[in-house]
């Protein structure tokens, strides 16, 4: 082509991705720390060869048809397609990548980081400390959390994060490694894990940490149902997507005492409404969705869109594909 | 020194403490207590103390000599419910052979595992992020948003491979780190089981890009995170100190995260314990403090508490405790 194709960014990205597409393509980037607005991004779109998107921008048919049929393909800097209308895309012939694998071990990093948080009550400890509640060292019984050496932990979905959240759980001492999920992996055994049913895991662990991946099948998985299987002392972890479970259930569970404690990545919606009912208790810590926020992972996420967008462009196969 | 003819030996307990531990010693033993969660004050505990056999007592109690002569020639042991014991004059108790005894290895993982913890929620600013989302700063996600610095490939260095120095290491493996490295009075053997590699201190400061403090606060020590310390430090590094507040110089250390000689710091303890609210170091987002929280579980607490009630009947019964001490 003599006229270098455009690549839309829907968001300012890491240094890295953004100097690789700048060689063979012009880049128009949304800068600002706001959301780009819905009407602006159909305008801005028009005529664009390659979409850089981060989610929650919707990509579909309203997108495509703005856009016009010059647009060649999708990268997504993400590893969820929520945003993504696959039928769509597939319907227009439109390839679509994301980037999987670049940010399992920050992910896997940031749900053992959520545990340790969740069981040793660290908001609530970091909180008497900027309160200053915090008094002459705590008699036997002040903040005391729970020891995870000797316990047993349940894996909801041992895939890549899963997998690399258990390997670094090992260490810890846990007495028994169960999952679930909807096979048995081959794999199991590097870590010691058996595999279970849903139910049983619920039952048998003292810490759940659910690392699967969401499926129309699985949303609401964790629910009223579910915190009354589990142990009154457990801890629930969830890096997952809040769609795995119903927060009323979750928050009626932590009240009542059903589940001991729990620590959540991801919410329903995202951001969480600062008085969400969620954020009232004691017992749940909620990250802002950093499972993936390392500057290691974010650059290895906007490489690999670049990537997927120059290979797309040339009407190469994607290195990093969504299979639609 | 001998039993009294009659009765059970007295013990006193400073504190509220688990269950545990005043099971063990109510089958034996008459015991009193300073009934609250806050720490006794020093006038309390001279007037309580006399006539004991025992003292049960916590690390903010100060044992000196006044104390052990208040309580009297009768007085066997003294049985600390922690691993420290600067607040006990062992020498004193030495001289007039009083038992002096702690409770080593019981809370080890748990300090091992908030080691860890501390480390994870520096590196990735969990708390920073909880803090955004309660304060309505959480926005609709952005890529570069509350970047945290992930282990893989990171170089992780120990200040002191005891215990618990040795039970973080093994924790760390499996997060990818290129290496650990130690540093320590003299090199161990068993560093090699968690292929941790002995290193100058200078090496170690120079080198890391995570540091774990998990030594002892002696006068070799002290203060030996200071403001050379922190300029010789990676500009990316992360300390981490969950041995002892006076290993690190407060003041130079909140200059080194304003000035960025190194990026962050995680403490579970500090000079003075409590750190007031109002402490330059605790309003810096790029410092974490804790209170203090390096064995509290229930498991670890439970255990000090039947330890050094078991201490004190081992006392009584002349046989050795698990945990002695003496001075040098």
């Amino acid at each position: 082509m003599s006229v270098k194709p455009t690549v839309f960014f829907t968001r300012s990205a890491p240094p890295n991705g953004v100097a690789l597409l700048a060689q063979e393509c012009e880049l128009q980037i949304w800068e600002s720390e706001d959301p780009i607005p819905r009407e602006e991004l159909l305008r801005r779109v028009k005529g664009i060869h390659a979409l850089f998107v981060h989610p929650p921008i919707r990509v579909d048919s309203e997108l495509f048809d703005a856009a016009g049929p010059q647009l060649k393909v999708v990268g997504t800097m993400s590893v969820g397609l929520d945003h993504v209308d696959l039928a769509e895309c597939k319907k227009r012939n439109i390839p679509v990548g994301n980037t999987p694998g670049v940010l399992t071990s920050a992910v896997a990093e940031l749900t053992v980081t959520l545990l340790l948080a969740t069981a040793r009550r660290m908001k609530q400890a970091f909180q008497a400390v900027h309160n200053g509640s915090w008094g002459t060292w705590e008699s036997g019984m002040w903040m005391t959390g729970t020891l995870l050496e000797g316990k047993t932990l349940g894996v909801v979905g041992l895939g890549r994060i899963g997998m690399a959240a258990t390997r670094r759980l090992k260490p810890f001492g846990f007495s028994k490694i169960l999952y679930c999920g909807r096979s048995k992996k081959s794999y199991d055994a590097e870590v010691g894990a058996e595999f279970v049913d849903f139910l049983q895991l619920l039952k048998e662990s003292d810490i759940v940490i659910a690392t699967c991946s969401i499926t129309d099948e699985n949303k609401g998985l964790f629910n009223k149902r579910a915190f009354k299987a589990m142990k009154n002392t457990s801890i629930f972890i969830n890096v997952t997507r809040g769609a795995l479970v119903n927060q009323d259930d979750l928050f009626e569970a932590l009240t009542t005492g059903e589940i001991g404690s729990a620590g959540i990545d991801v919410t329903t919606p995202e951001p969480l409404a600062t008085d969400d009912k969620l954020l009232s208790l004691s017992n749940l810590t909620v990250s802002p969705h950093i499972g993936s926020a390392t500057v290691e992972s974010r650059s290895a996420m906007c490489e690999v869109t670049a990537r997927n967008i120059l290979a797309g462009l040339k009407g190469e196969p994607l290195p990093s594909p969504v299979l639609i | 020194m001998a039993f009294k003819l009659k009765g059970k030996p007295k013990v006193y307990v400073t504190r509220l403490v688990p269950q545990p531990g005043i099971d063990i010693l109510e089958k034996e033993c008459e015991l009193t207590f300073w009934k609250s969660d806050e720490a006794i004050p020093q006038e309390e505990l001279l007037k309580n103390v006399r006539g004991v056999d025992g003292l049960f007592c916590m690390l903010t109690d100060q044992i000196n000599k006044e104390v052990i002569e208040a309580a009297g020639p009768q007085l066997q042991v003294v049985a600390t419910m922690s691993v420290g014991f600067e607040h006990i004059d062992v020498a004193e108790c030495d001289k007039r052979n009083i038992v002096v005894a702690n409770t080593p290895n019981v809370s080890t993982d748990s300090v091992a595992e908030l080691t860890v913890a501390l480390l994870l929620l520096t590196s990735r600013r969990l708390l920073e992020g909880v803090t955004a989302v309660k304060n309505g700063e959480w926005g609709a996600w952005k890529p570069m948003w509350l970047l945290g610095t992930e282990m893989t490939q990171r170089t992780v260095g120990i200040l002191g491979l005891g215990r618990i120095g040795y039970g973080v290491a093994r924790r760390l493996r499996p997060f990818g780190v290129r290496k650990i490295l130690y540093h320590d009075v003299v090199s161990v053997s068993y560093a090699s089981d968690v292929g941790a590699e002995f290193v100058t201190f200078e090496e170690l400061i120079k080198e890391s890009d995570f540091i774990c403090i998990c030594c002892n606060l002696t006068a070799q020590t002290r203060h030996k995170f200071n403001k050379d310390t922190f300029k010789k430090m990676k500009k990316s590094a992360i300390l981490v100190n969950s041995g002892r507040g006076g290993v690190v110089h407060h003041d130079d250390l909140y200059e080194a995260l304003v000035n960025g000689d190194i990026a962050a710091a995680g403490l579970d303890v500090t000079e003075p314990e409590p750190l007031p609210a109002s402490h330059p170091l605790i309003s810096l987002s790029n410092c974490i403090v804790l209170p203090h929280m390096g064995s509290n579980t229930w498991e670890s607490r439970n255990s000090m508490s039947s330890t050094a009630a078991k201490n004190i009947l081992a006392v009584f019964h002349k046989e050795k405790p698990m945990g002695e001490v003496h001075a040098k």
